[in-house]
């Protein structure tokens, strides 16, 4: 690993004007991913900015949302009582994710700034216009199994490995930031970018903004009957093939309102919108279902390696769904 | 002419950046001649509470084991090759070093950790427990016992960080079933397909009123 300064503040102030000084500096929590990159000399940040000295850990009921601290751990949210009651769609994704040493170590804001696995992104011998703009992507014609089927572009295929942030997406949370001078909210499908010509940029964060905080929709219709499906080489600790986040606002066998989100399938936690909107106000069938993963999925294009998903996504929407439904 | 030469850009293999880095360092070098280090210290810290170049070690104090340790690192140390090389404690194994086979998980203020994607100098004034801290004298802690007792290894090198993984897992209360305990136990990779065995070790340590 090539050195690098490194330094703790112990505010939030010192912390944003440290990053605003060292043009390649980094912000540093739980560090899974980034010292493994670092490691891998994918990244080579000159100077690292601790923040684990912040006091951004709490978890509160508060306004009408839940607020979860960006340095919570996954862990910790996972685990926690008012987690379970009123997001256990939530709960359900962060225990679906990497391990439980890795799960105490990893934050919340980490989890979102988290890199793609992409293994050509990995690799620095490999072409990566993620990693190197410009030298083009290994996995469009290469080993693209784990690779997006839904929003992709010639310059970047890689999907997101996030298991949280799908249910993040599915339940409309915003991300709080705040740089030197204000705070503001980015509503969660706006956090993350599709490639298009830049898949350098994985999301919309600023240069000297810092993430504080996610916040929640205390919103009860959505604590009751969710489920989150992660489908993947082993039983355990693996990347999604494909995930689906779902919630039902369920009265008698109606959906009253429908959430839906995956992963595994794109650059960005992918909500399915037009899903949802097909299936509000409908009743709860398989045939509805099997109508919505349709829906979902009309856009999908696989690459070669990956083309399994194409049958994969929609069938694990119908089987979430039915689930949930007590269809299954 | 060959002084000249052995200077030049090129044979310092400098681009932009690593020219940069050798002129910082040159200079720092400079100013650690002439000044002493709390001097340069507090220049550098003009905004941050504890600032270390690339020159420079770091001082941290850590436990491990029960012990006080007063060190002095590189930011880039990870807290296995802390551990492995400098205090050689070399019970927690380097498997993959990439955080994908947890053979060296250690307890950090009593959580179950990854040591290898651990910078050492973010443990400053942590407890670290590794596998030499089980044991007290002749006596192996129950989940060592249960380890033998169950034939719960074979080459032994994933070993440590399973028992460290294990008395956490109890300690969570995740081993509740069989079930639990394999998907709670998904990040110590076993080659020698140990799995069985280790899963009814941990019941043992279970049923008999868990481990501390």
């Amino acid at each position: 690993m090539i050195n690098f300064d490194y330094s703790k503040p112990s505010n939030q102030k010192a912390a944003i004007d440290a990053i605003n000084k060292y043009s390649s500096a980094q912000f540093i929590a739980g560090g899974t991913n980034l010292v493994d990159l670092m490691k891998r000399g994918v990244v080579s940040p000159q100077k690292l900015i601790d923040i684990t000295n912040l006091p951004l850990k709490n978890i509160e009921q508060k306004n009408g949302f839940i607020r979860i601290g960006a340095l919570a751990l996954n862990s910790e949210v996972a685990e926690h009582a008012l987690i379970i009651k009123k997001l256990p769609l939530l709960s359900q994704a962060l225990k679906a994710g990497a391990s439980p040493q890795l799960r105490n170590m990893a934050t919340v804001g980490g989890n979102l700034m988290q890199r793609t696995r992409c293994p050509y992104f990995y690799d620095v011998t490999m072409p990566c216009n993620k990693r190197k703009p410009g030298t083009g992507c290994g996995a469009l014609k290469g080993y693209n199994r784990m690779h997006a089927i839904l929003g992709a572009s010639d310059q970047c295929i890689a999907v997101h490995p996030s298991d949280m942030c799908i249910a993040l997406a599915a339940l409309d949370a915003k991300v709080v930031v705040s740089n030197s001078k204000t705070e503001r909210r980015i509503p969660f499908l706006d956090f993350h970018r599709l490639p298009g010509t830049t898949p350098d940029k994985d999301n919309n964060l600023q240069r000297g903004e810092l993430i504080t905080a996610v916040e929640v929709p205390d919103n009860d219709a959505f604590a009751k009957n969710v489920l989150y499906t992660k489908i993947r080489d082993r039983a355990s600790y693996a990347f999604a093939l494909v995930s689906v986040a779902a919630a039902l606002d369920l009265r008698g066998d109606i959906v009253q309102n429908a959430r839906l989100a995956m992963g595994g399938v794109a650059h960005k936690p992918w909500r399915l919108l037009t899903a949802e909107n097909f299936l509000n106000g409908k009743a709860a069938t398989i045939a509805n279902f099997q109508q919505a993963a349709v829906i979902a999925l009309k856009d999908a294009k696989g690459y070669g390696y990956n083309n399994f998903k194409l049958k994969l996504a929609p069938a694990a929407i119908v089987q979430t769904l039915k689930m949930i439904a007590g269809l299954s | 002419m060959e002084n000249k030469k052995s200077l030049s850009r090129k044979d310092c293999g400098a681009t932009d950046k690593g020219r940069r880095a050798f002129l910082k360092q040159s200079s720092a070098l400079a100013a650690l001649a002439i000044a002493p280090p709390a001097l340069v210290n507090a220049a550098e810290s003009g905004l941050d509470d504890k600032v270390a170049g690339f020159f420079e070690k770091v001082p941290i104090q850590i436990d491990v084991n029960g012990a006080s340790y007063k060190l002095s690192i590189e930011p880039r140390v990870t807290l296995l090759d802390l551990l492995r090389e400098q205090l050689h404690l070399t019970g927690s194994k380097k498997g993959c070093d990439y955080g994908q086979c947890g053979a060296c998980t250690v307890h950090v203020n009593g959580k179950r950790v990854l040591s290898c994607l651990s910078l050492a100098v973010m443990q400053d004034g942590k407890k670290i427990n590794t596998i030499e801290g089980l044991a007290k004298g002749d006596q192996l802690h129950p989940m060592q016992e249960a380890f033998i007792k169950h034939d719960g290894f074979q080459c032994g090198y994933c070993t440590p960080g399973q028992i460290m993984s294990a008395i956490a897992c109890v300690r969570e209360g995740h081993a509740n079933t069989e079930e639990d305990i394999r998907n709670y136990m998904s990040g110590n990779i076993c080659r020698c397909g140990a799995y069985p065995n280790i899963v009814d070790a941990i019941m043992d340590v279970k049923k008999q009123g868990g481990a501390t």
